[in-house]
């Protein structure tokens, strides 16, 4: 089971998932998001990953998808706090060329 | 080499069996005593396998799914088969970045993950009969 919490400060929404981010995960956290994207206006979008315990390449389309999204209006997205592993699988698709992974 | 442990199951076409496959597959290899890294990749590559039986093989649709594991001495030998549509070319597949699917957000990355996370991966497929997909990891001696 994978867990969605958010925070919002002003146009930053930090979203904090916990768990493992599958295929199965990946459709309720795009849902999530992609709401609170159109809720109100998001210019920074920061994706903490300090609690993801496993990511394959579901969770990297899942990545580039919100930041294809991020970047259609006008904002930008961030990385933060992977996990080795789920660094070594943002690396090899990538997507540390694409965004900040911090 | 002679094999020193075998199991094989087989599992419907859903979802939630992603994490069922890898970690059966992972509790399994266990007996060889990998690393934690090790561990991780080899469910990172049984998990890529298995969604792409659900997802392409079976497009999302019912289907069966079978995994075999064989052990032995230093690695384990992943088979996972489907009977779904198949594929149509193989070395196209294999390219990153290609995905038959991206509006379905997928990313082309599943088998540059199964090759790079494992030491061998064989794809052997056929438009509507099915995909089996063979890969094995060594372990490092500790
Ligand atoms: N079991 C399968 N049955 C039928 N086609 C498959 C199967 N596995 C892979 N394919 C085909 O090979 C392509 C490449 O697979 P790969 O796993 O590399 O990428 P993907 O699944 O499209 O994206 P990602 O794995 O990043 O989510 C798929 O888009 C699909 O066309
Ligand atoms: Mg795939």
């Amino acid at each position: 089971m994978l867990e969605i919490t958010f925070k919002r400060q002003n146009r930053i929404l930090t979203v904090y998932l916990k768990g493992e981010l599958d295929h199965h995960a990946v459709l309720k956290v795009k849902e999530t998001i992609d709401l609170q994207l159109v809720k109100s206006p998001v210019a920074l979008l920061i994706l903490d990953m300090s609690a993801v315990t496993f990511m394959d390449s579901s969770g990297v389309g899942l990545i580039v998808g919100r930041y294809n999204k991020m970047k259609s209006l006008g904002g930008s997205m961030k990385i933060a706090n992977p996990g080795l592993n789920i660094l070594k699988v943002l690396k090899m698709s990538g997507l540390s060329r694409l965004m900040e992974i911090s | 080499m002679q094999p020193i442990n075998r199991m094989k199951i087989e599992f419907e076409s859903k979802s939630v069996n992603e994490s069922f496959a890898r970690i059966v597959a992972a509790a399994f290899a266990s007996q060889l005593d990998p690393t934690l890294e090790e561990l991780a990749d080899l469910k990172t590559a049984v998990s890529e396998a298995v969604t792409n039986a659900i997802i392409h093989g079976y497009e999302q649709k019912e289907g069966t799914i079978y995994m075999e594991c064989i052990l032995y001495e230093d690695s384990i030998t992943v088979i996972i088969e489907d009977h779904g549509v198949g594929i149509e070319d193989i070395e196209k597949a294999r390219i990153p970045a290609f995905t038959s699917k991206p509006e379905l957000e997928r990313a082309g990355m599943g088998f540059a993950i199964m090759e790079s996370f494992m030491d061998s991966l064989d794809i052997e497929s056929q438009k509507g009969a099915g995909t089996k997909i063979t890969m094995t990891k060594k372990f490092k001696k500790r």
